[in-house]
């Protein structure tokens, strides 16, 4: 439905959702070895702060490992419901 | 209490009533039985009306047929059984014990808390109170937020949202639907960034998902102010309208969330780091609250022209 009221940016949750699969694929898709590490963002390079209170970059660099964990296999499950249906509704 | 059971039956029989207001009372697997035979009879009376004994006769044989009871026994004990499961399952995803404390709510603190929402600026104590480590239920503590006020708000403002349009004459059921989805959907976002800035900062405050959903539904009484003022007095007051409920509501978002976040210190790692902590909260506090007039003008100035 791609009707909108003028001056509005038109949400619909369909759009949320496809918004938030888009953003879980682009996390998922940084290889630990080719980039992250790379740009010091790897695994091993997390550990530094002893601290009670780790840093800004220690804490994205645990999300974007925790979410390529969690979401690895869901997240082939989604995309593959998605394909199905764009192929069959476009 | 026999008397509901009149339209149902018409012609009334002394002797299975006398036993309703019991049964009906008591909801447990007996109430069953006697609303079946309320839906039943009126099929049976109305189809052999003018039979009249041998129709109370099934009917009272229905009623004290062991098998029929013993089936509606069967299908109350199943409707239970599922009851239970869907509780069990509702209660793994939504922690229904948390989700009620939201709504424990009464009129006087819903008058308190809208008073507060549209003037924050005599209110002294902003505290949350707690009793023995648990917050306390918005009955008996203004401060606490809720999550009544911002469904309903949510619900006015659709209602709200038609009638604008209604009266510009560009009303049409997607539209409404599409305000309402477009509504949820921006303080979905923003709860979502919500969390992610709190966690990224490793703020270890006490705010719960639900409570970020309490605090951004808010809002939703600053549009219908803004948009009732819109409807009423023209563009100018809805302008007028706009800056009083921004303000209003960026000053209640700040003195709310400074409680939480900015006072979530570890009060024993002092230094620069802690300062730009400090700092980077205080952003945050800010950047939400100065959010608050951007995203109401958004949603509300295409329904005032």
């Amino acid at each position: 439905l791609y009707l909108s009221s003028k001056s509005n940016m038109a949400f619909t949750l369909y759009s949320l959702i496809q918004a938030v699969i888009l953003c879980v694929n682009a996390v998922a898709v940084l290889h630990e070895e080719r980039f992250l590490s790379k740009i010091g963002w790897g695994v091993d390079q997390s550990i530094g702060g002893f601290g009670d209170e780790p840093g800004i970059k220690v804490q994205l660099m645990n999300l974007v490992r925790s979410v390529r964990t969690v979401m690895r296999v869901p997240l082939i499950a989604v995309n593959s419901v998605c394909i199905v249906l764009l192929l069959l509704f476009g | 209490l026999s008397s509901v059971y009149h339209p149902y039956h018409p012609r009334a029989r002394a002797g299975p009533h006398t036993g309703d207001p019991l049964l009906f009372a008591d909801t447990s697997s007996a109430a069953p039985p006697m609303n079946n035979q309320g839906y039943y009879t009126p099929g049976y009376n109305i189809g052999g009306a003018p039979v009249g004994g041998p129709e109370d006769a099934g009917v009272n044989n229905l009623f004290a047929d062991p098998m029929a009871s013993a089936a509606m026994m069967y299908g109350s004990s199943l409707a239970n059984q599922g009851k239970d499961i869907v509780n069990k399952e509702i209660s793994r995803y939504v922690s229904v014990n948390k989700l009620k404390y939201f709504f424990a709510v009464d009129s006087k603190y819903v008058m308190k808390k809208l008073l507060l929402l549209v003037f924050p600026y005599t209110h002294q104590d902003w505290e949350v109170r707690y009793h023995r480590d648990t917050p306390l239920t918005p009955r008996h503590d203004v401060n606490a937020p809720d999550l009544y006020i911002p469904s309903m708000a949510f619900i006015t403002y659709i209602l709200l949202a038609g009638m604008a349009l209604g009266i510009q004459k560009r009303f049409s059921p997607e539209v409404l639907g599409l305000c309402a989805s477009t509504a949820l959907v921006w303080v979905v976002i923003e709860v979502l960034v919500m969390l992610l800035c709190l966690y990224i900062l490793s703020v270890h405050s006490d705010l719960s998902i639900f409570d970020l959903f309490a605090y951004s539904g808010y809002k939703y009484v600053g549009m219908i102010f803004t948009v009732l003022g819109g409807l009423l007095f023209g563009s100018d007051g809805y302008f007028v309208a706009l800056t009083w409920s921004s303000c209003a509501l960026m000053f209640f978002i700040v003195r709310s969330l400074k409680m939480k976040i900015l006072s979530s210190f570890s009060h024993n790692s002092m230094g620069a780091g802690a300062t730009a902590k400090s700092r980077l909260r205080l952003y945050i506090t800010v950047a939400s609250a100065a959010f608050q007039p951007i995203i109401i003008y958004w949603l509300t100035s295409h329904l005032v022209r």
